[in-house]
């Protein structure tokens, strides 16, 4: 075989030699297939560690129990302050997600791994895929989880399954958001040393909402920062869908969470969508 | 530089930056299809950059670059079907097992999941992992994780092969495993491309060796041409008392010879190793100059280097080399 040869060996589907001349269906054939396969490596990490998938669960689980019991979050809730509490719980595990989409993406980059993916004739893109489709799969999984945990210790629904079902997309929609978040920082940053530095940082913003306690028992001006936060939005959005109390605030963010759930999520995907490829495809700069 | 057919890659005036760091500065590279070819340089010369510009990982700044007859902007994934990459640090993915990579690997480069299996267990079986094939890549030595790379970049039968410093960080063991493997690739009509920073493995594996600096193409011919450049063999002499080195240097005789008074050594010229050897050990004898250590050796890429650059490359120093080749001898 010379270096002018055109044809390779071991070839298999179609596709093979000729992707960008053969038009949008094969492409698009071969994007599923490439970004199936990069689910499946995630899935693949998760069989070999078992062990770390089980702590990924239990870690917002415990934070769930500890607010409930030794905390005692939800103090001035005019209502249980379980049912107030593990909506904003929720919601907050979708938003620190973050963390681990940015520390799964920093592990790539630093791993030489990334490289090999590049130099594949695969759909670039399909590495970002698999990412998404890993980490909405296991946030939908630790929702679940929390759910039945949050059920044990006496929350309830209210509102019927459709409303559920509502609360449940606005949650993943902020997780969806939080991902291109996560990934982006990874790119930017680059550095494990940073990711630890992001985890800890994800904690002052996670007080800073009304998760743990509602704005009406807060000073003015620190109620108004509570508020506009995208993850109170969610929280109080949630809260509302379930049917639990939502330490009402009689605010204009609190009177149009739901609206606000879905358009801060938006607006953040509309901006970190964009930038997040377009820093993929500049890693040959 | 035109680049005929039987080229397989061809470099025309590259030009790469890093901010206000030129890391390739006009290299030209010819390398013909099915030969192996190796690119030797110190640290900091540029290979990583040419090898990632090379294989589509990295754009040029400026100049052309061919690679299997395409060029490697406007048809980087028509190259990347072509082409195989083993990086300087290891490409694989250390949480799954050998074969998971293999397999996976296989698939994205649309093999389909059946034929992508087989050929991860045919590779596992030439590279001698089929039996560690399960477990994580995080398990295996240095040489293991190494041939693992390698078989990943060979999956298509690539018909272009980059390997950039395939040996580095790796024990002599690993080191002869990986020399093997590449020795088994020539013949099969993969053309080679390897960097390194030693005159020794770029002597074992290739046909051509191209010596870089400071991003620019300092020499190029086959290791026999390259070494002639220094005047050929070494023949290095430490004594035990260092004021009768240059005693000793006009016994040994040779023009071009090197004293280093602070380690007592000589470093002459050897054209002739076994003629070099015995005379320099009768003639000490005769004049009663004790001798600690005598080695005949290659020359260095420092000692390449410093000929042609006129000042030191990044290779080990003279002194070094000799004693480890010595205690390697002994
Ligand atoms: N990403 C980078 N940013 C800035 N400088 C770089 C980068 N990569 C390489 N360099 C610099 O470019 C030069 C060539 O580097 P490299 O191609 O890695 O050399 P080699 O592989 O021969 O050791 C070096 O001086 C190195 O410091
Ligand atoms: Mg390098």
């Amino acid at each position: 075989m010379s270096a002018t040869t055109t044809a390779i060996p071991g070839q298999g589907g179609p596709g093979q030699g000729a992707l960008g001349r053969e038009g949008g269906a094969a492409r698009l054939t071969w994007a599923l297939a490439d970004s199936w396969t990069m689910t499946r490596r995630e899935l693949a990490h998760w069989a070999r560690q078992p062990v770390a998938v089980l702590v990924n669960l239990a870690f917002p689980v415990m934070l769930l129990l500890m607010f409930t019991y030794l905390v005692g979050g939800g103090r001035g809730v005019q209502g249980d302050p379980t049912e107030f509490l593990v909506p904003g719980m929720l919601a907050l595990t979708m938003a620190f997600g973050l963390e681990s989409t940015m520390l799964a993406v920093t592990q790539d980059l630093n791993k030489g791994v990334i490289d090999r993916f590049r130099s594949l004739p695969m759909v670039p893109g399909a590495v970002l895929v698999g990412r998404s489709a890993a980490d909405m799969l296991q946030s939908t999984a630790a929702l679940a989880v929390m759910a039945g945990v949050g059920y044990a210790v006496g929350w309830r629904w209210h509102n019927g399954a459709a409303a559920a079902l509502g609360a449940v997309g606005l949650l993943l929609l902020l997780r969806f958001a939080m991902l291109w978040v996560g990934i982006q920082l990874a790119m930017v940053a680059g550095r494990p040393e940073l990711v630890s530095a992001v985890q800890i940082l994800v904690w002052p913003v996670g007080f800073l909402s009304n998760v743990f306690a509602t704005p009406a028992t807060m000073p003015g001006w620190l109620g108004a920062v509570v508020e506009w936060n995208p993850m109170s939005a969610t929280a109080t959005a949630v809260r509302e869908l379930f049917g639990n109390p939502g330490g009402a605030t009689g605010s204009w963010a609190a009177e149009h969470a739901q609206l606000l759930a879905v358009l801060w999520p938006v607006a953040i995907i509309a901006v970190f969508f964009p930038l997040t490829v377009r820093k993929f495809a500049r890693l040959s700069r | 530089m035109a680049g005929n057919v039987t080229d397989a890659i061809v470099l025309d005036g590259v030009h790469k930056r890093y901010g206000e760091k030129r890391a390739l500065d006009g290299l030209d590279l010819t390398v013909g299809a099915g030969t192996v070819h190796a690119v030797l340089g110190p640290n900091g010369a540029g290979k990583t950059t040419a090898v990632r510009i090379m294989s589509t990982l990295l754009r040029p700044d400026a100049g052309r670059v061919t690679v299997a007859g395409l060029d490697v902007r406007e048809r980087a994934s028509d190259v990347r079907r072509r082409i195989g990459l083993l990086g300087q640090h290891a490409a694989v993915d250390e949480q799954l097992g050998g074969r998971q990579n293999l397999e996976m690997f296989g698939r994205l480069y649309h093999l389909g999941a059946r034929r992508a299996g087989s050929r991860a267990d045919e590779l596992l079986e030439r590279f001698g992992l089929a039996d560690t094939g399960r477990k994580a890549v995080k398990q295996y030595s240095g040489g293991m994780r190494r041939r693992l790379d390698l078989a990943a970049s060979l999956i298509t039968e690539p018909d272009v092969l980059f390997l950039d410093e395939p040996t580095t960080g790796l024990d002599p063991r690993g080191r002869a495993e990986v020399w093997g493997a590449v020795r088994s690739l020539v013949g099969g009509g993969t053309t080679v491309l390897l960097t390194t920073q030693y005159l020794e493995e770029a002597d074992q594996l290739a046909d051509r060796i191209s010596l870089i600096d400071d991003g620019r193409a300092a020499a190029e011919g086959t290791s026999d041409q390259l070494k002639a450049l220094v005047g050929g063999d070494r023949i290095d002499v430490v004594l035990r008392d260092a004021s009768r080195l240059a005693e000793a240097a006009a016994l040994l005789g040779s023009p071009g010879s090197l004293l280093d008074p602070d380690r007592r050594l000589i470093s002459a010229p050897a054209p002739d190793r076994m003629a070099a050897l015995t005379g320099a050990v009768r003639a000490l004898q005769e004049a009663g100059i004790e001798a600690e250590d005598i080695a005949v050796r290659r020359p260095t890429l420092d000692e390449v280097f410093l000929s042609l650059t006129g000042r030191p490359g990044g290779g080990e120093p003279v002194g070094e080399q000799a004693v480890r080749e010595t205690k390697a001898a002994a």
